[in-house]
């Protein structure tokens, strides 16, 4: 049975569709309302606050803290400065992906690391002999994520961080409402937001605050439909849907490595020794077999289909992870992962795992779609990611 | 400016102007943008009109852009979001109220306190309604079907569509007839018996017109309104985040991208003919400019009776156009609000105040609000259709406080005094639609921090909209498709060599849409069929 989150006893009142899953182990809402609309709008075009406390949260703490970590991960963390965030993965022996997640770094000696899986057993092994320790803060932290343009306004109305100094992917205490917070401008929507980062003795204080103080911004609650919807429009992956924690998997084929999905950027080869370090290089001089792309749909072609029979198009409001074959021609080259129609873009999008030759912007592949139980094809592009990139996400 | 340096010369910069403008600039022409006020947007505009607070001036709904330009011109990536309207709501006089939403069983419900039969018959209706309005996308994404024309195309084209109804059978032909004929009131009646929806349906019949819920061919202009809804799936129907004028931004944003020039407070004073060609454009500071072609974007009353001028026309012609209907009827109130109103039946914050509001509490309420117009009044208790953005979109109001966009009906240009005795009675226009709204509203007028009353006269002039007429003329059955402007000249061609027509009196007609530009477009370039 899942277990109650540090705000659900706010939660579980305005919960009144009574959607909810089970994210890891937690009770969490799918969306409040009888749609996940509303939410999505709100993260678009006002503001919306998810519950993100199930994400497991670890303490990494030490004199060695930072060089620990740059062990552990594909990205050199060593040059992270205090009051810095920074987005990474982190591979096993092979290259190939464990799980993805943020670091922060608090203090000098004092880095957090999220994750979307229990990692404490994996960053444990890479430990010994070093000045560093580790604590599983998953139930000790509650977290919410307040993301949209107006997101600034609210926590600007709730507490006294110095919004306007703290740039994209920076870390700063503050007090809301009172209460010790820390405060990242980080998030899974791709938009102007952030995350606060909160005792989970204080949470139910931190949430009437921050519900308070969005009253006059348009704030809403928001689950995770109408997030899955901002992140795939943002271009971010997602653990179990769009790749696989290589450790946890018997087949190759489910394995990918950094470089295999498109987060190559993240990953710092010429350096200190890393876990992953030897097999990534090779795989650099030897050029990556797959890669992740986003995919457009023509969308004549697929008025055209629903014409022949006799139907307007309809897709699905949610985000859907079920995966699709990609094909040139006959040949089939990879799948698409998470696909939805963008009320936003007006487009059909979809991430995909392509085989590299089809995998360069501006290729014209064809996506399986089912119209009334048959299974045809629509055309698709290759295009260029994130697919919303507002400027307001990084402006100061 | 050097001679003939422009390929086209759009003037007005409306959405349908700016859509033209995109997509002549796109296929590479050089494309010039003359608008008359210091903005863009037309009737599509979102204006500060009180500091802080953003009106959508005139429209406030965004339902029939079409989803191709959208895509075509990446609108999105220019800063257009449409942001969904969520329930239709309908108060009544005895304290009663009637909530539709996204929620079908809750819908079913609601309406079954009306009538358990309407409850089921409602779905059924939206259906069939849907599948109407689909039946006739095509002709609103395609130039009109011309009957008289030989073109073998042309001919193919009207075949087809004349195919698809017949390929359902002949109920939906008989289905499609009636529609064309039949009063709104009249279709909504053979489907439902309960007052209390056949009225707030039937309004999407009137808006625009100078006709009455039971007058013929409204049931028509239902239909037309019902498409946007169509793909309303696929969210077309709703609010633009900052105002509608955020439509006309992103339009301009696009079409400078592809390399449009867009000029405002240049207002066109006349058009230059000669010989039965039209040369280029003159502007009221006496600056003359030469393109190969002039595009109008305002409407065809002011275009050939005011911006050519009749004596370059041959009378024929100048008389159809004069007999295009405008008639404007309707006005526009905006609020800002010191705070969220309530209504008594319903009090307190909810998604009844986030979706569209109707006044239109029974058909004989409607018909007595036609009645005042019929005699050159305004409504004394006019039917109202109100947004309040400002819940959905916090960006158009200081953070707590509220915008109201309150469209009203019917207020006729055409005064028992005369027009010109519109600004004598503003106010008492203004007073009548928050008296309305007050008695479902109590406590609405120690709310208003600023009221923004708009008659057809100010529609006119200060929209360039002629008699205050929001489409550019009538969407009556005997002005549309290729009757709109004038039969003949629906391709957006004109009589005149080098003058087209890309704004809301060309077919398809008024509103949001974008497609009269587009499809402009598509014919100055020489290009059939649409996109979509
Ligand atoms: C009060 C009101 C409410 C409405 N509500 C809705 C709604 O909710 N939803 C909807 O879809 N539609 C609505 N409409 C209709 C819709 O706004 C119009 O049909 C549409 O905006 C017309 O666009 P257009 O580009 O064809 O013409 P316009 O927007 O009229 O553009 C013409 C442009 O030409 C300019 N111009 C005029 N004369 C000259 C000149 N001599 N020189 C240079 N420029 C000139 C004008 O200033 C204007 O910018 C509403 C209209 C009004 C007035």
């Amino acid at each position: 049975m899942p277990l109650p989150s540090p705000f659900h006893l706010r939660i579980e009142k305005l919960c009144t569709s009574f959607r909810w899953k089970d994210w890891a182990g937690y009770h969490a809402v799918s969306s409040f309302d009888h749609s996940h609309e509303r939410e999505y709008v709100a993260f678009r075009q006002a503001a919306g606050v998810i519950d993100v406390s199930p994400l497991y949260k670890y303490e990494v703490r030490g004199r060695d803290a930072g060089r620990f970590l740059s062990q552990v991960m594909a990205r050199d963390i060593t040059r992270l400065g205090v009051g810095r965030v920074t987005y990474c993965c982190w591979c096993d022996d092979e290259g190939k992906v464990v799980d993805d997640g943020t670091v922060t770094r608090w203090g000098e000696e004092h880095y957090r690391v999220t994750a979307a899986e229990p990692s404490l057993r994996w960053f444990e092994q890479g430990m010994q002999g070093q000045d560093v320790t580790i604590e599983d803060s998953s139930q000790r932290i509650a977290a919410l994520a307040l993301q949209g343009p107006r997101s600034r306004a609210v926590l600007a109305d709730c507490s006294d961080a110095p919004l306007d100094r703290l740039e994209f992917f920076r870390a700063t205490t503050a007090r809301l409402d009172g209460v010790e917070v820390g405060i990242t401008r980080t998030g899974y929507t791709g938009d102007l937001g952030y995350e606060i980062w909160i005792d989970a003795h204080d949470a139910l204080a931190v949430w009437d605050a921050v519900i308070d103080a969005g009253r006059a911004h348009g704030l809403e609650p928001a689950g995770l439909d109408a997030l899955d919807m901002t992140r795939i429009e943002a271009g971010f992956l997602m653990l179990d849907v769009d790749y696989y924690s290589a450790p946890r998997e018997v087949l190759e084929s489910r394995k990918s490595t950094p470089f295999e999905l498109g987060l190559g950027w993240t990953v710092h080869l010429e350096r200190d020794p890393f876990v992953g370090q030897a097999a990534l290089v090779a795989e650099q001089r030897r050029g990556v077999a797959w890669n992740l792309v986003g995919l457009e749909a023509d969308w004549q072609e697929l008025e055209a289909l629903y014409e022949r029979y006799g139907m307007p198009v309809s897709l699905p409001a949610a985000a859907s992870r079920d995966a699709l074959p990609i094909y040139r021609g006959s040949e089939q080259v990879g799948r698409a992962t998470s696909h939805m129609w963008s009320p936003l873009l007006k487009k059909q999008i979809a991430l995909a795992s392509l085989r590299a030759e089809a995998a360069v912007a501006g290729t014209d592949l064809a996506i399986e779609h089912t119209v009334e139980f048959e299974r045809c094809r629509v055309a698709v592009k290759v295009v260029k990611m994130p697919f919303f990139d507002p400027l307001r996400k990084r402006q100061p | 400016m050097a001679e003939g340096k422009w390929d086209a010369i759009v003037i007005g910069g409306g959405h349908n102007g700016l859509t033209c403008a995109s997509y002549l600039a796109r296929a590479g022409q050089r494309v010039l943008v003359l608008e008359r006020r210091p903005l863009l947007g037309g009737a599509t505009v979102s204006e500060e009109i009180y500091p802080g607070f953003t009106f959508s001036s005139c429209s406030y709904v965004v339902s029939l852009l079409r989803p191709w330009i959208m895509r075509e011109l990446d609108l999105p990536a220019h800063g257009l979001e449409i942001l969904p309207l969520e329930a239709t709501f309908t108060p009544f006089p005895d304290g009663g109220y009637l909530l539709r939403d996204g929620d079908a069983e809750r819908t079913r419900r609601a309406i079954a306190r009306f009538s358990p039969r309407d409850a089921e018959v409602y779905s059924e209706f939206g259906r069939v309604m849907g599948e109407l309005g689909r039946l006739i996308k095509p002709v609103i994404d395609r130039p009109a079907p011309d009957p008289a024309s030989l073109d073998p195309r042309e001919l193919l084209d009207m075949a087809r569509l004349g195919r698809t109804f017949l390929d359902r059978g002949f109920d939906w032909l008989a289905a499609e007839y009636k529609m064309l004929t039949m009063s709104a009131v009249d279709l909504l009646s053979e489907w439902f018996e309960s007052e209390a929806l056949i009225a707030p349906m039937s309004v999407s019949g009137i808006i625009g017109t100078f006709l009455g819920v039971r007058s013929p061919g409204t049931a028509y202009v239902l239909l037309h309104h019902y498409m946007g809804e169509i793909d309303g799936a696929f969210r077309a129907w709703g609010l633009a985040k900052g105002g509608t004028g955020m439509v006309a931004e992103a339009l301009a944003s696009a079409a400078r991208g592809l390399g449009a020039e867009i000029r405002t407070e240049a207002s066109v004073e006349r058009i230059l003919v000669s010989g039965g060609r039209v040369t280029g454009i003159v502007l009221e500071n006496g600056d003359e400019l030469r393109a190969r072609r002039v595009i109008s974007a305002v409407d065809p009353h002011r275009t050939f009776l005011g911006l050519v001028g009749e004596g370059h026309l041959d009378p024929e012609f100048a008389g159809q156009v004069k007999r295009f209907k405008l008639r404007g009827s309707s006005g526009k109130v905006n609020l800002a609000l010191d705070g969220l109103p309530e209504f008594s039946c319903l009090p307190g914050e909810g998604i009844h105040l986030r979706g569209d509001i109707t006044i239109a509490p029974s058909v004989d309420y409607l018909e007595q609000a036609y009645d005042d117009a019929k005699y050159g009044r305004f409504s004394r208790r006019p039917f109202m259709d109100i947004v309040i953005p400002s819940l959905t979109d916090p960006s158009v109001a200081p953070p707590g406080k509220h915008v109201m966009s309150i469209f009203v009906q019917y207020a006729p240009y055409h005064l028992a005094e005369g027009p010109e005795a519109w600004p004598s009675q503003r106010e008492a226009f203004g007073d009548a639609v928050i008296d309305t709204l007050a008695e479902y509203m109590p406590g609405l007028e120690d709310r208003i921090l600023h009221r923004h009353v708009l008659t057809p006269w100010d529609l006119e002039k200060t929209y360039g909209l002629t008699e205050g007429n929001i489409f550019h003329g009538e969407l009556s059955l005997e002005q549309l498709a290729f009757q709109r402007p004038v039969a003949g000249w629906a391709h957006y061609k004109t009589p005149l060599r080098n003058l087209w027509l890309c704004a809301s009196g060309t077919h398809p007609g008024g509103g949001i849409m974008g497609a009269p530009g587009a499809l402009c477009a598509r014919a100055v370039l020489g290009q059939r069929g649409s996109a979509a």
